[in-house]
């Protein structure tokens, strides 16, 4: 796969800290960062490394406290509420750990729920296409499993066609057999639809699937290590 | 501090709005309570202390004449312990700085009287200086009379100077109405207290009387005394006695009581409603969302009454803070409606009753609502079994029922936008809180048609009476009936544009053991400045050679229907019973009253054109001019002006009802905030996660805001239908109460008061967008991500 040189993301000295009474917690600490079109990316790292926080400031839902992030030609760091959420309503789309699907809603309305408001978007049902759950359209959440609910998550988050998928520990409530599913939900929509995905996860495993891993420690990039031949999710080992 | 201290402190802290809320909607409900009660029971102690202090008489009653030993015979029917003889007269005032004449009642001053003299300020008459008066009080605010000014009046035909020495009250003028009026006007009618010598003189009463005042042993024994004394009087021109009921005074504040004692019961009703829906609404949530750190806290060992008892510890905190706040703003609030009765009733001294069963019954009440509204939610943690906790879905039990019937949706609610079916869903799938926030907003709109629907009432009575049936500027009532040239003269005045005279005669009706005594009026059939009309404005015109046209109230208090007999007992000049058909019964606003032809009447009396008065209409440019004819008539005693009448009407009802109207407004507000707000508040607890995932996937601050506003406004617009008739009901149950025997009110459905309604809950609601809109925009994103729901 061809990795285009103009890159959608790019961070310089990204920082973000927390005052925490006397003292200042930092969570990230002078990130520089380049991330490319229908790139797929790992972020590795131990708990407490700043993993879902530099997710957070790439997808707008947070800014850095100081250092630039640059969006093609728009400055995120320099972005106020509302413009972040422009953003994120047109370019990102996000997966959680927790699903988060609107429990009233069937696995369509709440594809609908992020269709609706997008520029050009897909069909929903074409979403749910993507992660093999056409035929669960009209289920509840409830009535769904927990794989099941992150693809519909999934499904929900590309649904609007994301400049970028974010997803921050998909397959960190299942277990390795619906965990691999899930991971090729999200494989298939970057072959497909040639977004950039971002995954944060603790699982080196799918470190393979990437293009790049990058690692992080102690707020810090620690190491970035480029996959020349990335492996589809089926044939990981956990 | 332990840390079960702590943790109820904590939990205090969390639910402040909703603590305030609750708190605050309480405090109203009892403090509207204790403002009633608490004025109810002063009002009646300090009536009751003047009444026995200055020995307010049992009965009374008027007569042309008679000599004062006939006292000494009224005090030998049994059952009679006092009795005293006053010469009562009207008379024209005349103030200079005033054109409009003024109208007096003069009562002679008595020694050892019953209703007897309360002096305010100054001193009695001199012995022998006939020219010294006191004047009532409100009468005396009303001119800004001092002590040592003079009043220029017609006395008997002639014109005197009257000496003001003294200003006060009796028990028998604790509210001052001039007869035929519905409301006071201190400014055209008041009383003066003149010795008797002056009076004697004036009118040639010497050594007599004629009007009596009795106190008897037992008030029960009223009806029997009552026959006797008026047999008694009957060869002195007697013209009838009245027992306390139909005192005007007494009536008037028993009537204000009855009022004040349906308010006492309605305002707080609906104020507890509320507060009973909201405590349900917050407990029952909070409980729901405390499920786990009950079942951790049971599964620590715990036991359920310990926990039940650190949950009744919020609540009891919630509803003492309301009860001694609603008590402190009541006794307030009694404070300024004191001062709203200063200005139509009198006592020496208003008597505080500071402490009283009241007190008890608003912490009953309290009670009553911690446990109303506290009760399902505690009988959810008695019967949560620890186990079962610890697995607490999300999956609310309505919302599995909820499910199956979102699945046979329709297809046009499957073309409905997510964010509608969103709020539709928290809606239903919460029915109770949607329900109980519907009911309490609804209670809300009803409080202000409650507060509002009063003033087209009386619009409709004051239009019906001072447009449509009363049409003349001035009834002038003489001194004693005179011929027709009286009239003639009248029509000479210049200005003067119509007359028509009236004869009335004080009669005793009759009809088995029912009685009424009233005045019958004689009237033309021609006559067009004052009509017989009913609610329909359909005029009746009493027919030549006819019956009586009578009012509804004078029928059922009777008990004759149309056609029927009544006995009429003629009350002036030679006593006689004649027995006259009913022609006709017709229900209007006013209390019992009896109309004739006044040619008919003039027979039965076996009299000529005799007038008791006149009514007129003016061209208004001669107003000043007919005002110094009627000062300068002396047959003229009593001038009823209709547009100072209907003006004083007018201020009297904005000045005490604007107040009440205003408070009510802020009550209904609160309602509507309380509740409105704290639903927001409940949906946006539970649906945090659920905006926070909308924001996360691109959803805008103001789309968030749609939705919470979408369901405030659907529950607001869903409680409006249901507020205004239940409004009404509470609307018709205080006309109801306020039918008395001197009016009836109609029910009145006016577009102003629906829109005053309407336009009170829009700005509140608005207010409360407000307030959903700066809770919304302190939604925590990342935080509520990332906890697991
Ligand atoms: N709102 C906050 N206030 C204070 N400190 C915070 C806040 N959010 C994150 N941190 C701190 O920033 C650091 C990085 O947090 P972050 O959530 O990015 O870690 P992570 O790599 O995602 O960890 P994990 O793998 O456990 O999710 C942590 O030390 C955390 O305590
Ligand atoms: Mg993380």
């Amino acid at each position: 796969m061809s990795v285009p040189r103009r890159p959608l993301f790019e961070a310089k000295q990204l920082s973000k800290s927390y005052p925490m009474g006397d003292s200042v917690v930092h969570a990230l600490r002078g990130i520089d960062l380049q991330l490319h079109e229908g790139e797929f990316v790992v972020i590795l790292g131990a708990s407490g490394s700043g993993k879902s926080t530099l997710l957070n400031i790439l997808g707008g839902l947070d800014t850095p406290t100081s250092g630039t992030l640059m969006f093609r030609d728009q400055d995120l760091s320099a972005c106020d509420e509302h413009a972040l959420t422009e953003f994120r309503r047109e370019h990102v789309g996000f997966v959680f750990q927790f699903y988060n699907l609107i429990s009233g809603l069937t696995s369509l309305d709440n594809v609908r729920l992020v269709t609706e408001i997008a520029n050009a978007p897909m069909e929903p049902i074409e979403a749910l296409r993507l992660v093999g759950l056409e035929n669960r359209a009209t289920h509840y959440p409830a009535q769904l499993s927990g794989g099941e609910q992150q693809r519909v998550a999934i499904a929900r988050a590309i649904g609007k066609n994301p400049s970028v998928l974010l997803c921050d520990e998909p397959t960190g409530a299942l277990d390795v057999k619906t965990g691999a599913i899930v991971l090729d939900a999200i494989a298939r929509i970057h072959r497909e639809l040639g977004t950039l995905v971002v995954i944060i996860t603790h699982n080196a495993a799918i470190a393979n699937m990437a293009n790049r891993v990058i690692r992080l420690s102690d707020g810090q990039i620690a190491r970035i290590d480029e996959n020349l031949n990335p492996q589809p999710a089926s044939t990981l080992q956990w | 501090m332990n840390a079960r201290k702590r943790l109820l402190i904590s939990d205090i802290l969390r639910l402040w709005k909703q603590g305030v809320a609750i708190v605050g909607l309480l405090a109203c409900g009892i403090a509207t309570f204790i403002m009633s009660t608490s004025t109810i029971r002063s009002m009646e102690a300090s009536r009751d202390q003047y009444y026995a202090h200055y020995h307010f008489a049992h009965a009374w009653a008027s007569l042309v004449r008679a000599p004062n030993a006939l006292l000494d015979r009224i005090l030998e029917i049994p059952g009679v312990t006092r009795a005293s003889g006053r010469i009562v007269r009207q008379a024209i005032l005349d103030f200079p700085n005033l054109s409009e004449p003024v109208t007096a009642r003069l009562v002679s001053i008595e020694t050892k009287s019953l209703d007897a003299l309360y002096l305010r300020k100054g001193r009695l008459p001199k012995l022998g200086a006939e020219t010294e008066v006191v004047v009532s009080e409100l009468f005396a605010e009303a001119h800004d009379l001092k002590l040592g000014d003079t009043l220029q009046a017609n006395l008997g035909g002639k014109r005197d100077l009257l000496h003001i020495v003294g200003i006060g009250l009796s028990p028998d003028s604790i509210y001052v109405v001039q007869p035929g009026l519905l409301l006071s006007d201190n400014r055209l009618y008041g009383i003066v207290w003149a010795p008797r010598e002056k009076l004697e003189a004036v009118w040639n009463m010497d050594g007599a009387f004629n009007h009596l005042a009795v106190e008897l042993e037992n008030p029960a024994d009223g009806h029997k005394i009552q026959t006797q004394i008026d047999e008694l009087l009957s060869n002195y021109g007697g013209t009838g006695s009245i027992l306390r009921d139909d005192q005007e005074s007494h009536a008037r504040i028993r009537d204000e009581l009855n009022e004040l004692r349906t308010m006492a019961f309605l305002a707080p009703a609906i104020f507890l409603s509320v507060t009973i829906f909201l405590l349900h609404m917050v407990f029952s949530r909070w409980i729901g969302q405390q499920r786990e750190r009950i079942a951790t806290l049971r599964a620590f060992g715990y036991r359920v009454h310990e926990i039940a008892w650190h949950v009744l510890q919020v609540i009891s905190i919630w509803i003492g803070a309301g009860v001694i706040l609603g008590v402190l703003i009541g006794l307030r609030f009694a404070n300024a409606l004191s001062g709203i009765y200063k200005e139509f009733f009198r006592f020496p001294e208003i008597i505080q009753v500071p402490f009283g069963w009241e007190w008890i019954g608003a912490v009953m009440l309290g009670a009553a609502v911690a446990a109303l509204g506290a009760w399902s939610g505690l009988k959810q943690v008695v019967r949560l079994p620890p186990a079962l906790a610890m697995q607490a879905g999300n999956l609310q039990p309505s919302a599995a029922r909820f499910l199956a019937l979102w699945s046979l949706r329709s297809t046009s609610v499957a073309k409905m936008s997510p964010i509608l079916r969103l709020v539709l869903l928290r809606m239903l799938a919460n029915p109770k809180l949607t329900l109980l926030s519907i009911l309490g907003l609804s209670l809300g709109v009803s409080l202000l048609i409650l507060s509002s629907f009063f003033q087209s009432t009386i619009d409709r009575v004051l239009e019906h009476q001072f447009s449509q049936c009363q049409r003349h500027d001035f009834q002038l009532t003489f001194d004693e009936s005179k011929n027709e040239s009286s009239m003639y003269e009248i029509s000479q005045w210049p200005g003067v544009t119509r007359v028509e005279g009236f004869r009335a005669v004080p009669v005793q009706l009759h009809n088995g053991n029912q009685r009424e005594r009233l005045t019958i009026l004689g009237l033309d059939p021609n006559a067009e400045l004052f009509r017989l009309l009913d609610t329909s404005n359909h005029a009746s015109i009493p027919k030549s050679n006819g019956g009586l046209v009578i009012t509804k109230k004078l029928a059922n208090k009777l008990g004759v229907c149309q056609g029927d007999f009544v006995e009429v007992e003629v009350l002036e000049g030679v006593h006689r019973r004649l027995r006259l058909p009913i022609d006709r019964i017709f229900a209007n606003y006013t209390g019992p009253s009896a109309s004739i032809d006044r040619a008919t009447l003039h027979e039965w009396m076996r009299e000529g054109d005799r007038l008791s008065g006149v009514f007129l209409t003016l061209d208004p440019n001669y107003r000043d001019e007919v005002y110094q004819r009627i000062k300068k008539t002396p047959v003229v005693c009593g001038v009823l002006n209709r547009q100072a009448t209907l003006a004083n009407f007018r201020e009297l009802l904005s000045r005490s009802t604007s107040a009440m109207r205003f408070i009510n407004a802020i009550f209904a507000a609160l309602i509507t905030l309380g509740v409105a707000y704290n639903s927001a508040l409940i949906t946006f607890s539970e649906r945090a996660r659920d905006l926070a995932t909308l924001r996360v996937l691109g959803y805008r601050q103001n789309e968030i805001l749609w939705i919470l506003l979408l369901e405030l406004i659907l529950i607001t617009l869903l409680a409006i239908p249901i507020g205004i008739p239940l409004g009404y009901t509470f609307a018709y149950g205080m006309i109801t109460s306020l039918d008395t025997d001197s009016h009836r009110l109609p029910m009145v459905f006016a577009p102003s008061t629906i829109a005053y309604t309407l336009s009170v809950i829009a700005a509140a609601t608005a207010v409360c967008c407000l307030m959903v809109a700066q809770m919304a925009s302190k939604l925590e994103i990342i935080h509520v991500l990332k906890v697991r729901e």
